[in-house]
């Protein structure tokens, strides 16, 4: 038999660290193979955002009116924003397929019966769909500048719209890491679209709150997919949602504070739910 | 010089309301292969589990290499391989990429991750399908390469949770050998099977367990004896002979001869089996019977575990 490697000699705290990021970037890199191996994984995160727009611009928009200006003027302008808004948003869904999906296939298990980092993960997953989000964001970017939207802020204000919305989905990958460890199997991650979607919608993303019956209104105005739609449209310059509520007026800093609360709260949970399967 | 490698007494495990462990002992000497063997819902899975750090136990203490596996469980870590009850490679890396990931993993660099990687699919015979998906490989294949990858660092003990389960027999064949070989090299194993020719094939030792609990721990040739003596079996060429044949096993084996009508044969547990069979033949020739067959027949490993367990085993591979 061919000598196998022996152990790496116990660590100090320094090479612990060191280790520790090395078996970050091994399961990124696992990550990125995935990507390159299913490049129509994109299309599929994308084809949904792409159905939704084109039925919203060219359907249902020419009835609204969400500048106050009469139904139809500059919906698609109002629209995009709301688009990359709602695809941070499902994002999450992703993350929760592929950890349902680790977990399912044993891989945690055989990466928590190693000497590794076993927080790589979760923290390898959230840098790889981090980067994920960013390509997806990027192709939206050039579809909607095709259909027709530019953004009207300067370069600066520009680059800061994505890094809210890229803020909106490293908060929401927590959800998604959490989710994906509490349910059994993938198929039940799957079941759970059906109240991500409604999270989605029930925003300011296609449709502005003030047009909702009230107390829909209300929690549209509130939730967080609202509070980072609002910011970019201010930050695009885009046309803004015509209400007075409290998140409307300080989109900006409800788009920033809002996932600080949704880290705040899952990133334990995940991270309890993780030791837990020790249980 | 014999030293234990893995050492459990008294584990205990409740989920909610399902006991899964009852005061489990297990003790496996270095280089040898221990069997845990029981039907679904023994408490396999769970004692493996609890073995690799991977579950937290209620009761008892248990030590892996040397090191408690509660208190030191990087340092168990540091020294098991473990094929759970699913195959865990990732399907979209090639066989090599998986290899070379787990070797990272492992903590080795990338060069001598990729030279592990290239020695184990060598050794487990990947190397042709180095660069193919393990999606498209055998259930054979693909538990070696599950094999390989908890070979990386060539563990002190490796835990294989059914590993042949869902396997059709070329595959069965395949994981046998390599175990086999594995074992040959002296690496201690763990392995749970429901298949007791499995069992029977590969381990040193059989641990049987049931309801959480330790039913019997020997040889497979010691839980075949176990079962009673050898029997001295006569079958009859014409079912007229029977009552003869009867009285001349009774004598023999002092008492306790069975008729197996629709075998048309009589059998008897015997203490000294050549002996009897000497008599038993003697006998059969004296009183000029016709007899089909004689001989004396040991109890197969299947009719052991049945004594033990009381119950049919599962034969198929449902979980
Ligand atoms: N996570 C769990 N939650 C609740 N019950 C469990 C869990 N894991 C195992 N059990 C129960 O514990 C018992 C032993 O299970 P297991 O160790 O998987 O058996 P085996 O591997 O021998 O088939 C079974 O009754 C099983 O239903
Ligand atoms: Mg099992």
């Amino acid at each position: 038999m061919t000598t196998a490697p022996t152990l790496t000699p116990e660590e100090s705290i320094g090479s612990r660290i060191r280790w520790t990021l090395h078996d970050y970037r091994a399961i990124v890199g696992q990550e990125f193979v995935h990507m390159y191996r299913q490049p129509a994984n994109f299309l599929w995160a994308l084809g949904f955002p792409i159905v939704m727009v084109l039925l919203f611009v060219y359907v249902f928009g020419s009835a609204m009116d969400v500048t106050g200006q009469g139904a139809g003027v500059d919906y698609v302008a109002f629209a995009m924003p709301g688009m990359f808004a709602m695809t941070m948003a499902f994002g999450f869904m992703n993350t929760a397929f592929a950890v349902a999906d680790a977990k399912e296939k044993g891989f945690v298990d055989r990466v928590r019966s190693m000497p590794m980092a076993s927080s790589a993960v979760v923290v390898g997953r959230n840098i790889a769909d981090t980067i994920h989000a960013a390509v997806d964001l990027l192709v939206l970017f050039i579809i909607a500048v095709l259909i027709g939207w530019s953004s009207e802020g300067t370069v600066l204000e520009t680059v800061g719209a994505f890094a809210l919305l890229l803020w909106l989905r490293f908060a929401l990958i927590w959800v998604g890491v959490w989710i994906g460890l509490l349910v059994k199997n993938v198929e039940q991650a799957g079941n759970l679209f059906a109240l991500a979607f409604p999270f989605g919608m029930v925003s300011s993303v296609f449709t502005p709150p003030e047009l909702m019956p009230d107390w829909l209104g209300t929690i549209a105005v509130w939730n967080p997919v609202s509070a980072t739609a609002t910011a970019i449209r201010e930050l695009f310059g885009n046309p803004l949602p015509i209400g007075d509520a409290w998140p409307e007026q300080h989109a900006l800093l409800a788009a920033i504070v809002w996932p600080v609360v949704i880290t705040a709260i899952f990133l334990p949970l995940g991270v309890r739910r993780f030791r837990n399967l020790g249980r | 010089m014999a030293t234990t490698t893995v050492e459990a007494e008294n584990l205990g495990k409740r989920f909610k309301d399902t006991t899964a462990l009852d005061g489990f002992d297990v003790s496996v000497e270095s280089g040898t292969v221990l069997g845990l063997l029981g039907p679904n819902g023994a408490g396999k899975t769970t004692t493996v589990r609890i073995l690799t750090t991977l579950l937290r136990f209620d009761t008892g203490r248990a030590a892996v290499a040397g090191f408690d596996v509660a208190r030191d469980a990087r340092q168990v870590r540091r020294r098991i391989g473990l094929t759970g009850q699913q195959t865990a490679v990732d399907d979209l890396l090639s066989a090599r990429q998986n290899l070379v990931l787990f070797g990272k993993l492992f903590r080795l660099n990338k060069a001598d991750a990729i030279k592990r990687a290239d020695q184990l699919l060598d050794q487990f015979g990947l190397a042709d399908a180095a660069d193919k998906q393990p999606k498209k490989f055998s259930g054979g294949m693909k538990r070696r390469l599950d094999l390989a990858a908890s070979m990386i660092l060539a563990p002190q003990v490796l835990f294989l949770d059914e590993p042949t389960t869902g396997l059709d027999p070329a595959g069965r064949r395949e994981v046998w050998e390599t175990v086999s070989g594995l074992a040959a090299d002296g690496t201690t194993v763990v392995l749970t099977t429901h298949y007791l020719d499995e069992a029977d094939r590969l381990c040193d030792r059989i641990s049987v367990i049931d309801h959480g609990r330790n039913i019997a721990e020997d040889t497979p040739m010691g839980l075949k004896r176990r079962m009673g003596a050898d029997r001295l079996e006569i079958v009859a060429a014409d079912p007229v002979d029977l009552p003869a044949l009867r009285s001349i096993v009774d004598a023999v084996a002092g008492g306790g001869a069975k008729v197996d009508e629709t075998s048309g044969s009589v059998s008897a547990p015997v203490r000294n089996p050549v002996e009897a069979l000497t008599a038993a033949a003697n006998a059969v020739q004296d009183k000029k019977l016709d007899v089909a067959d004689i001989g004396l027949r040991r109890p197969t490993l299947d009719e052991a575990f049945l004594e033990l367990i009381g119950e049919p085993t599962e034969k198929e591979g449902d979980q």
